[in-house]
This record gives structure tokens, sequence and C-alpha cells, in this order.
């Protein structure tokens, strides 16, 4: 634990061993990230017994989202991080021959990262990899709201991972205020938008950079479908909204779209996927996590409470306190000017909202800001093509969900109020480097058309030059050009 | 000349400016500025603009800053022609997006990032190149299919002006305004909704712009500058010394007189060379700018009294004043500073912790060359690092020793115009980049889009769990798929 003098001095403590070079080497890089793998190996059950008390995370689910990803995140970026480091060629015109450009990666110094508490493991190691593979130092500020996890990454990652460059800092609001007025040289920010202005605004000050990883009300889509189908879809929705953290998620699914003639269908097959994944009785709920503290479920019990919402229930509902359970469940078109719809709900609600045509669902996001995710199951050509031009969003998938998380293909991050920046595989390596331009030219030729004094010779030749008009080049130079363009007026 | 300088008759109030961001997201959401073919046509537009406006760009520049009319052409309107070109060329494709691989863990799947405009945005452009940074990250802007509000600065009135009228001549004013104005307006400009704003200015201006961005959560680009220093190494070969000269003299004084954000703005050279290197410099800007540089109008001048004034204060000092090798005649009624050379002023006076930008020129010699790479570093990382030198050792030292936007070996300020190069800065010389595809990029959002079909559907993604499902995730995850097989097959334990 850091007292607020100590904070300073270990902040300046890594921006000397980055200075020094000690983070530069891949072979320490290298190195930090087989560390990262070991220590995931080694203290598993921890993790998991961490995730249980913290959140109530069933062990499957916390290899499935925290220790699975984090595994694969390292493993990925061990397989690649030589070719991530190397300079990749770029090309100058013929003009400025001879010559060689190539873009050269480098680290940006001392990076903070805040983790969050819904994924307290992987929000912060997998941001970590990609601050570690590009070669920086770091500050990880884990969420105070999951301790155990909090404590955990405290006590055993310096066991792991090199003192001198990357270090936790364990806190609430006022350590993270105290190391938000530090200069850093980036800040990566996984959270809600009203820290996620805080963070911005503190950053300002230093001119840092900022990646931030917000969430926002990701709606899911369900066209009209056949038996087998509306099973698979329905399995999908379900371990998409109940599945990771209760619906504690950024990516989760926040609420469902469908024409309404097709709503009973549904609600009949979700109620019944709910009672095969989870059970159906608030006390005996298994497979799935509990609320994360008392101040969540207050929120959550509170968006049940205003008008025509508590009415609009027709799954579930029940609540116990003591324990920090809420059962998964299903609401039918609540009024639309409720919390519950104004707000990402972050908990096991569903709203359904139902349209006379699914093509409403358009209007109805555009209306909202920018999710993280949109999902949309159809398999409807002029559905998918409209739901990708008209709406916008971090990403979008076709009939499934939450999936797009594991695919470091892909970059993972928001638009608007869900966010900018992003990260995942290379974009994590990249969201952490500065990509500097390295020119080389040689003495021999010289281009002296380049410099005053100036006359129209010159003029004409700079002109030349922006065209990439090396044949007129040629022909001016030599004298020749007037013969080919009469009385070319300027 | 007076009436080729255009003006726009805008009336800049906080109505005008809500009604017009208001006018803007409506075009926006009609989905016009989307199209391939509202871009190219805007694209196009500006193309003939650049080349039908020329005499009028070139007298406002001229105006704004005494800046010859083929220097306007060099710095300004040639660079913008080549990049409206290649944009014109690259955008089906840019708009096109790419294919991502994915594991076969998700088989069968297929994933794409196509890229999509982010809105409506601000561009807050600089007076020392007012058409070329305020059309440069325009040109991105639209290629990326976002509608534009640019604000030119006013400390260049004239070209601001003439920016505002040919732009709601050319380009469609539905989509792309011009909103001229001072501090006030800024301001007012900052307090709107932006989906990005793309700023190129100073540092304590662009803390005022992050700050009022983050309330709205908007994404920033920063292109400020900083002391981008040029090392100069002891050339033996004369040839090579008149050439790394002059390219550090056009660079230095040719390119709006000091006042350019990739200028060189300092000198490290051994102290066994220095005396060499200021006497092939003499000669050399003999050469270029003349006996009267003032006379010879092939040196721009400084944009206003107050920066004047700045750049005087640095040379007040009396040991700086000391350190004049060359030059040091100032004219206040013309904003003339003729380009100066100095030899090792103090390490502590205004004009080495300051970017000078301006047409002065310090040389700090050194013990070794090699003590180059520890003097850059004790600064704030800059724009554009230069270094003539045929030492690869050097180079290399140089290269991965320091930070900087860009680096440059044997010229200087050419990176702004090479398309495939990102041009931007890092830590204290701003974050986001632009030019070429860079420029379509930032302002645009790559969106990741992922199919996925209903067959192979595996039960271990689904509750209730088990030990054999976690099984299954693990082998999943390390994609052994072979493992999986054996497993689902009841052939291999834990």
């Amino acid at each position: 634990m850091e007292g607020f003098g100590g904070l300073s001095n270990s902040i300046n403590g890594l921006k000397q061993a980055f200075r020094n070079g000690e983070t530069r080497a891949v072979d320490w890089r290298k190195s930090q990230l087989q560390a990262i793998l070991r220590f995931l190996a080694e203290n598993e059950d921890r993790i998991f017994e961490a995730l249980k008390q913290d959140l109530g995370k069933h062990p499957v689910e916390a290899y499935r989202d925290e220790i699975g990803v984090v595994k694969k995140s390292a493993e990925h970026s061990l397989l690649h991080i030589k070719q991530w480091m190397a300079p990749k060629k770029g090309q100058l015109p013929l003009l400025l021959f001879p010559s060689r450009a190539e873009v050269l990666p480098e680290p940006l110094g001392t990076v903070l990262i805040f983790g969050s508490w819904n994924f307290p493991i992987s929000l912060t190691l997998d941001p970590l990899i990609g601050a570690i593979s590009a070669g920086n130092t770091v500050v990880i500020k884990p969420s105070e709201l999951a301790p155990a996890c909090s404590s955990l990454l405290s006590s055993t990652i310096p066991l792991y991972l090199d003192n001198k460059a990357v270090k936790i800092v364990e806190g609430g609001s006022d350590i993270a205020q105290e190391l938000l007025q530090q200069q850093w040289d980036k800040i990566f920010f996984t959270g809600s938008p009203r820290v996620g202005r805080i963070v911005m605004s503190a950053a300002a000050k230093h001119l840092t950079p900022v990646t931030l990883e917000l969430g926002g009300k990701c709606p899911v889509i369900l066209d009209s479908y056949s038996g087998s189908d509306l099973k698979s879809a329905v399995k999908r929705i379900a371990g998409g909204k109940w599945g990771p953290c209760a619906g504690q998620a950024c990516i989760g699914i926040d609420y469902l779209l469908v024409q309404q003639k097709l709503a009973p269908v549904l609600i009949e097959s979700l109620k019944r996927c709910i009672k095969r994944f989870y059970g159906d009785n608030v006390q005996n709920l298994q497979s799935i996590c509990r609320i994360v503290n008392k101040n969540h479920f207050d929120r959550i019990c509170s968006l049940l409470e205003e008008p025509g919402v508590a009415a609009s229930i027709v799954y579930g509902g029940s609540l116990d306190r003591e324990n920090l359970m809420i059962e998964p469940t299903i609401l039918l078109d609540p009024p639309l000017d409720a919390q519950i719809m104004t707000e990402e709900i972050f908990g096991p609600l569903l709203p359904i909202i139902t349209l006379d045509k699914i093509e409403e669902s358009i209007d109805f996001i555009n209306a909202r800001p920018k999710p993280l995710a949109i999902y949309a199951f159809t398999n409807d050509k002029k559905l998918k093509d409209r739901i990708l031009q008209e709406t916008s969003s971090g990403s979008v998938t076709f009939n499934d969900t939450i999936i797009q998380f594991i695919c470091d293909a892909l970059p993972f991050g928001g638009v608007g109020q869900s966010g900018f920046g992003r990260y995942h595989g290379k974009y994590s390596f990249d969201t952490f480097s500065h990509e500097k331009g390295v020119l080389h030219r040689s003495f021999f030729p010289e281009l002296e058309p380049r410099y005053p004094p100036w006359n129209d010779f010159k003029l004409e030749f700079i002109r030349l030059a922006y065209n990439f008009d090396y044949v007129g080049l040629l022909l001016h130079l030599l004298g020749l050009r007037r013969l080919f363009i009469p009385n070319r007026a300027r | 000349m007076e009436d080729l300088i255009l003006s726009s008759s805008e009336n800049n109030n906080n109505n005008n400016i809500e009604t017009a961001v208001k006018e803007l997201r409506e075009t926006f959401n009609s989905g016009k500025t989307k199209e391939e073919q509202w871009r190219t046509t805007q694209l196009k537009n500006l193309l003939c603009l650049l080349m039908e406006k020329q005499e009028h760009i070139h007298t406002a520049l001229q105006h704004d800053l005494g800046k010859h009319p083929v220097e306007s052409f060099r710095d300004e309107v040639g660079p913008l022609i080549k990049s409206v070109n290649y944009a014109l060329k690259g955008l089906k494709k840019w708009m096109v997006g790419k294919k991502a691989d994915l594991p076969l863990a998700v088989f069968p799947a297929s994933a794409h990032l196509v890229p999509e405009p982010l809105g409506v945005v601000l561009i807050i452009s600089s007076w020392n190149f007012p058409f070329g940074l305020s059309l440069e990250p325009l040109i991105g802007a639209i290629a990326a299919g976002n509608a534009v509000v640019l604000k030119p600065s006013e400390l260049s009135p004239a070209s601001s002006s003439t920016l505002a009228n040919l732009i709601h001549t050319y380009l469609d004013t539905k989509a792309i305004r011009v909103i001229e104005g001072d501090v006030t307006v800024g301001q007012q400009l900052l307090q709107q909704k932006w989906d990005k704003i793309f700023f190129t200015g100073s540092a304590s201006v662009a803390r005022i712009v992050m700050t009022a961005a983050a309330k709205n959560l908007t994404p920033v680009a920063l292109e400020l500058g900083g002391k981008c220093p040029a090392v100069v190494d002891s050339l033996s070969s004369s040839w090579d010394r008149k050439i790394a000269v002059n390219r550090i003299i056009s660079a230095k004084f040719g390119a709006c007189a000091g006042q350019a954000c990739i200028g060189v703005d300092y000198i490290l050279v051994d102290k066994k060379f220095a005396s060499t290197l200021v006497e092939v410099m003499k000669a050399a800007m003999l050469k270029m700018f003349g006996e009267n540089p003032k006379e010879s109008k092939t040196v721009a001048r400084i944009v206003n009294k107050s920066h004047f004034s700045r750049l005087k204060n640095l040379l007040d000092d009396p040991m700086v004043k000391d350190s004049i090798v060359h030059g040091g005649s100032l004219d206040e009624d013309n904003l003339f500073i003729e380009p100066t050379l100095l030899v090792n002023p103090p390490i502590k006076a205004g004009i080495m912790t300051e970017e000078i930008f301006g047409p002065l020129l310090p040389i700090i010699t050194l013990e070794k060359i090699e003590d180059s790479i520890e003097f850059i570093n004790s600064m704030p990382k800059p724009l554009a690092l230069y270094a003539f030198t045929n030492n690869e050792t050097l180079m290399k030292k140089l290269s991965t020793g320091t930070s900087s936007g860009s680096i440059l070996f044997n010229d200087a300020m050419l990176q702004y115009a090479a398309d495939s190069i990102p041009f931007g800065g890092v830590g204290g010389s701003g974050f986001g980049r632009y030019h070429g595809k860079f420029s379509f990029d930032e302002f645009s959002h790559e969106k990741a889009i992922m199919r996925r079909s209903y067959l192979l559907d595996f039960w271990f993604r689904y509750p209730p769990w088990n030990d054999n499902k976690l099984q299954l995730l693990r082998s999943a995850y390390r994609f052994d798929y072979l493992g999986v097989v054996l497993i689902i097959l009841g052939l291999k334990r834990s």
C-alpha cells in the first residue's frame, strides 16, 4: 500500500526505469508476459475464490470471462510481439529518391490503467498486456468495489512481474484523484461515462492521451424466427444478458427489441431457458453472479420501483437483499421514459420493447446514445444492411452475443458516449504505442528549385513535382516543356 | 490587391452558431455525407478551388504573413493539391474496409472492419499555414463522410475570410461551414456537442479545447509543436555540408520565417564544427535571401505585434543578445525580424526553454555529438527531430534513444508531404495524426462487424456449469481443437 507521498516517489521510480530503457528489450517484455501466464496458472484457485467473494462468480464463468481471456491475450501477444515491434515500411515519392521511410512503434512511457469491478481480473490484466507488450512502465488502479480481487492483484502480481516497472495501487476515489494529478504518458480507463469525464478533464491538464472504454445500452434486435433457430437465438440472448456478471457488463445485452406478435413465444422460450440455466428461485440461483454491492443493488431495485415498471414484469422480479441476488427478470414494454429505459441497467433486468415492425428498431436505437455493441438476430439481408449503415456503435454482431470480445483480430472500443480508443490483440499494443515516422534522405541529388530566390522556373518545377508529373519535370528541366504546352496562363 | 481579399458576411453570434450546428447535424443524419458520390464531389470541388483561386490564396497569405507566392505554393497550395488527389484516388478502397481473421473457436463466422463517419466534427486551425492547416484536415473529414465546421485563426484575418468565402462558394454549405471569429467565438464553438475536435495550435489553448471536449466525451486530436532540434554531425564533405545547410536554413527561415510547428527550432553541433557550420550558413542565407532579406521578400514576416514583442523579448536578455553572430535587426513597423543566428545562448534563457516560433536560430555546441541525445531528452518530446549525418550508428542511437512525432535524417520538413507516413505528435507535441489515409482514419470510427451462424452451437458455452464444460472452455481457449474433440468424445480427462 502506498501513502500519498510515497505515490509520487513510486511513479518517479517507474519513469526512471523507463528512461533507463529497462522495458524496451523484447526479452524483458516476453518475460513479463510469461510471468502473467504463470500468475494465472499458479493462482487459478485463488482467483476463482476472489471472484466468488467479490461477485459470486462461478469458476466456469470466471474462467471463460477472466482467466481464459487474459491467458489467450498473453499467448497471442507472445506469439506476435516481435512482429508488432518491427518497423513497417512506408513509401516516399520517386521525386525524393533515394530515400526510405518506415513507421517505428515506440512505447509512450509511464501509463495508468484504471480497472473496473465487474471483470476485475481481465479489465486490469488485458490492458496491462498491451502496455507491457508496447514497452511501457505501468501503474494499475484496480476497482475498490471488487476488494478481494484488488487485494489479490496487489499482493501477488509483485511476486511475478518486475516491480520496477509495474505497480498496483489500491484505494478508493481519493487515491484515484491523487493518481490523476500526476503526469502520465497515457491513461486507459474502463468504467462509467461520469467518471470518464473526470478522467479526461484531469488528463487535459497534462495533455495526456486517453482511451475510454465506457458502455451504454446495448440493444439486441430479434427478427422473426423458425423453431430451432429461435431456440439457439434465445440461448445466446440469455447467455448474453445474464451470463456475463448477471448483466453487469459493458457489452452485455441491455434491452431487447422484437416485433409485437413474436413477444409471447419469445418470452416463453426465455423463461424455459432461464430456468434451465440458472434455476427458478431467487434463493437457489446457480451459475449466475450476484450484484456487486448494496449501492448497486438498491440502484437496480429503484429501477423497478418507478410507476409502470413493476407492472411490466412478466417473469422474475424477486430480490434477496441479504445475498445481493436479483432473479433474472423480464419486463414487457416498461415506460420508455422510466430510468430502466433511459440509463444503462447494468443488472439482470431485461426489458423487452415491442414494435409494430422490426425495422422500427433502427430509429429506436438512433434516438439513444451510441452503444458499445449492437446485437441483431436476423437472416434478412436488407435489415442487416440498414442496421450497419444507419446505426453507429462500437461493434455489431449478427446472430450471437458477446463473442466479439474474444477475437483478437477485432478492435474492441466504443464510439460517441460509449467511448473512444480501442484494444485487444495488436490494437492493445498500438494503443500504448506511438508510431514514429522515420525518414532517410540522401545528400545527393539535390533539388535546387526547393529554395529561394524564387522565379517562375522554380514555381513550375514545384507545381509539376506535386503532381508527380515526372515526364513533365524532365521536360521542364531540359527546357523542352514549352514546346509541348503552349502559353500556360498562370 | 485589396479587392482580391474576399470577405465573408457571417454574423457569428451564439445563436447563429447553434443554428449552424443544428443544420449540419440534420444534414449528417439525412445520410447525405456518407454517400461516396457526395464525398467525391466535394473533394473534386475542393480541387477546383485550389486550382482556380490560387491568386486569391497567395494574396491573402501575402497580406497576413508576407509570404512569397512560391513559398505559399510550396508549403500550402501544392501539398493540398497532392492530398486531394491522393484522397480521390484512395477513397473507394478506404470506404470498403477490410476483412478480419477469426480464430476457429468461433467458427463458423466472418468479421469485417468497416469505417463509418463520426458525425459533425470541428476543425480548429492555426494562423501560420492557415490554408494548409485548415484544408488538410478538412480533406480527411470529408473523405470520411462527416459534416464539418472549420474555425480558422483570427490572427490571419485575410486568410480566414478568404477561406470562408471560397469554401461557401465551392462546397456544400449544408454540410461544411466556416465560422470565423476570435476567442469568444472559439469558446462558443467549444460549448457545442461535437463528434470529434481536431485542433492545431499551442499547448495552452489545447488544454482549453480538451477540457471542453471532456464534458461531452468528445475524442480530440491535438497537433501541437515543440522545440524541434536539428542535430548536425561534423560532415566531412563540403557538398554534404552545403546541402545540409540549405535544407536547415530553408526549413528554419524559409517556411513562414520559423513560425512552423515542424520548423527547425535549434541546432546541436560538435563544438569543433560550429564555426564551420556558421560560415556555411551565412553563405547559404546570403544566396537564398539576399543581402536584404526584407527587400527580397523571401522571408515571411511575423504575424502580429504580440508575437513580434514576444520574439523581441527573447533577444532582450543581454546574454542572449551577446550570443548573436549574424542578423539580429528588428523592424517593428513592418513586423520583420532578420534571419538571426546565435551561438550558445544560455540554456535557461527563454529562447532555449520555449518554442521560438520565429527566425532566430540558436546553435548549441556540445563536447561530442552523441551528447545531443541526452540534451534532446531533457526537453518535452518535439513534433519532429532532424539529424544531418552519415554515421549509421548515430542514426540508430537517435532513432531509438529519443522520442518525437517523427524523425528525419538529412532533410527537414519533408515529412509533411509524405502521404504514407503518419503526421502527428507525442507527449508535449500532441496526439492523434493525419495525412494520407491517416486523415481518413482520424475522422472515422472503425466498426467491427461479426456475423455468426447457428450451426455448431457449443453447448459448453452455457450454464448450468460443471467440470466438463470448464475443461472444454480451457481447451477452446487454447484453440486446442483436438483437445475439444477428445473431451467431447469422453477420451480426455483434466
